[in-house]
């Protein structure tokens, strides 16, 4: 894929970036030909993102969060599609287990009404989702969606959260 | 950023702007006073004018929830928008809080309500 445009970021784990780095990575795909919808999404699922990297990456020490955004082609003759490909890095204590925190409804701080949640929205808000990281090593997801494609592509199905919960699970018997 | 008024048993939470983990935190802090002052039998989420909300949002909401439960009371939502629609179906939290509708809805949608809050 052929990079379009490019923009690289670093931001104080304060939890006031939340906002600004979604509105980053709105106004950098708003160059795209995206709808409504998208940019809804991309902004929750890059909230997301960067609420994991401030929350469970550094906790309470002091550290940066990266952000980069980036447009490629699709370089797909069929489908002209655009791809948005968004890092958010931390160098915080990293996921010892990533298939479990991607598990619907997992979570490390309950206590802090954390809604174990995040991963779950990223999946259903973007196209792939992908969590590189181990313990000490900090956390990189990369979250991509096709741009341009609505209503060229089969729409995926929303799954909620307790239905996703119970089949990943096993709550029931 | 939010807006809290009792009408009989109810206690009604207008929700304004962006429910993110940064702004969840005072929000929590206030509802969580006004549960305490007033002890309602029921909590109304007002979503109306909610322009963005992540899991952060949708934990506060469960927070609430179980606080409610724990009471013996009941939580509802009016105001469903666009906006959150979608978050509010992935999040399962519609199977467990009811969306209220007809008169009670109407009467806290209503811009002001001033007298009893």
């Amino acid at each position: 894929m052929k990079v379009i445009n490019q923009v690289k970021l670093e931001m104080l784990n304060d939890s006031k970036n939340e906002a600004f780095a979604r509105v980053v990575a709105a106004s950098f795909a708003a160059q795209a030909d995206v709808t409504l919808e998208e940019i809804s999404d991309i902004k929750t699922a890059v909230s997301e993102a960067v609420t994991n990297a401030i929350v469970h990456g550094y906790s309470n020490s002091v550290g940066y969060v990266g952000l980069d955004c980036k447009l490629m082609d699709a370089e797909n003759p069929l489908l002209p599609v655009r791809v948005l490909e968004i890092e958010i890095r931390d160098n915080g204590r990293g996921i010892s287990d990533i298939a479990r925190a991607r598990q619907p409804l997992f979570t490390t701080q309950p206590e802090l009404e954390r809604s174990g949640m995040g991963f779950t929205v990223m999946e259903t808000f973007m196209d792939e989702v992908i969590v590189d990281s181990s313990p000490g090593q900090g956390t990189k997801v990369i979250l991509r969606k096709e741009i341009g494609a609505a209503g060229k592509l089969p729409k995926k199905s929303v799954k909620s959260g307790v239905d996703a919960g119970s089949e990943a699970g096993g709550i029931d018997d | 950023m939010l807006n809290l008024y009792r009408k009989g048993a109810m206690l009604v939470v207008r929700l304004e702007g962006e429910l993110d983990h940064h702004s969840v935190a005072d929000i929590r802090v206030e509802i969580d006073e006004a549960l305490e002052e007033n002890l309602p039998e029921i909590l109304i989420f007002d979503l109306a004018n909610v322009s963005f909300m992540d899991s952060s949002g949708i934990g506060m909401i469960i927070g609430r929830y179980r606080q409610m439960q724990e009471q013996g009371g009941r939580v509802g939502f009016v105001g469903i928008n666009q906006k959150i629609d979608k978050l509010m179906q992935v999040s399962g939290l519609l199977k467990i809080i009811p969306i209220i509708e007809g008169s009670e809805a109407d009467e806290s949608n209503k811009p002001s309500q001033t007298g009893n809050a």
